[in-house]
């Protein structure tokens, strides 16, 4: 017989509820408003139905701009996942190493995004900054304000630097809560190191490796504040991603029914991916 | 109320989403829904299959204004009858 669920419980998720609906739902519901008319000012505002979306979908700047997001959140993802594998195998699994390698590791973590960028404006500058400096005395020509190239390679670098650590330190704990039992089969039957990581390691990692895809996927691909420090968007706008060409158009130009429809556009690219990575881990969990 | 910029479009779509919330929760407590495999390549419950349904409709809207002159009325039609489709089906 199916147990009847007590429904009670969800009265304790009321409070959060109230919360979430003032911080998300309502300004959620405002920007909707906002995206099917023209706001001049609060007693002028016109409704114009779905020309703001029309407008955006067609424009080749936020094209352009998602482009540019998409690749970054490949790029961020294929290098920092595997190298956040790598790492996790690597580091001491007991005695005081392993909390000194997990207290260097959770550094990055806890630096704010924009002293981050600063970091890396400074660290990257051709002329006084450590790596700047040192490529260009080594006979590189770097300059990321100049170069495209240089730009993208710096601001990928600073992420990489930033976040690696989160998916090391998720894949360390994913690693550490797998039971002796299995190693000691492995060594009975002669596996490999690769043999025991491919079967044993990575599989028992699925459900912490989702985790870690889907952080860093959402985080990569609602990046403003580094970016932004380091190269402001440039040279041109080779740096200038999704959330930026969107303050650019609210903020800057006050393009207020346009951004509130690419917001919704954005919203809805982030949702689609959340929900299709949330359904694969519930599904790993139930298998 | 006057911030928030209501028009009546979107004053009735979101009293829509609301009543079909309320109606789902309604209905989830007079008769709880059980998982189950329709056509879709996963398992789903009631609420899941609103949720495919709803963002799937977003998605064709924003087709049908993105690549086509048509009316957005007709994106309305197809997205009603592939909710009713994944509700039943699905």
């Amino acid at each position: 017989m199916n147990k009847v669920p007590n429904n009670k419980a969800w009265w304790l998720v009321l409070p959060v509820f109230l919360l979430v609906a003032f911080s998300a739902v309502v300004p959620m519901m405002t920007v909707v408003n906002y995206s099917v008319q023209d706001i001049f000012d609060q007693s002028s505002r016109y409704f114009v139905g779905a020309d703001w979306y029309r407008q955006v979908l067609l424009d080749p700047r936020l094209h352009d701009s998602l482009l540019r997001q998409f690749i970054y959140s490949a790029c961020v993802l294929l290098i920092e996942i595997p190298l956040g594998i790598a790492i996790a195998l690597t580091m001491p699994t007991k005695g005081r190493w392993s909390s000194l390698c997990l207290i260097v590791m959770a550094i990055p973590l806890l630096i704010p995004w924009n002293v981050v960028g600063t970091i890396w404006q400074i660290f990257g500058r051709a002329d006084i900054g450590l790596l700047g400096a040192s490529l260009n005395q080594l006979g590189i020509n770097y300059n990321y304000a100049a170069n495209t190239m240089d730009a993208w390679v710096t601001v990928l670098v600073m992420d990489v630097w930033h976040w690696t650590s989160l998916v090391a330190l998720l894949c360390y704990s994913g690693l550490r809560a797998i039971p002796d039992v299995y190693y000691q089969a492995a060594r009975i039957d002669r596996a490999s190191a690769w043999a025991v990581f491919r079967h044993i390691q990575l599989p028992k990692m699925k459900s912490v490796l989702l985790i870690a895809v889907m952080l860093r996927f959402m985080d990569s691909f609602m990046i403003y504040t580094e970016p932004f420090v380091l190269t402001g968007g440039g040279p041109g706008n080779a740096t200038t991603f999704l959330s930026q060409t969107l303050t650019q158009m609210a903020v800057g130009q006050f393009d207020l029914g346009p951004a509130a429809a690419f917001s919704l556009v954005y919203f809805l690219i982030i949702l689609l991916v959340s929900w299709l990575f949330y359904t694969a881990m519930t599904h790993a969990d139930k298998q | 109320m006057d911030w928030m910029a209501w028009t009546l479009p979107t004053a009735i779509f979101f009293a829509s989403i609301g009543l079909l919330l309320l109606g789902m929760t309604l209905y989830e407590l007079r008769r709880p829904c059980v998982e189950r495999r329709g056509f879709l390549p996963i398992a789903t419950t009631r609420g899941d299959r609103l949720f495919i349904g709803l963002l799937v409709s977003a998605y064709l809207h924003l087709l049908v204004i993105g690549l086509s002159d048509w009316n957005l009325w007709v994106a309305s039609l197809l997205s009603l009858a592939w909710l009713l489709v994944v509700m039943r089906w699905g």
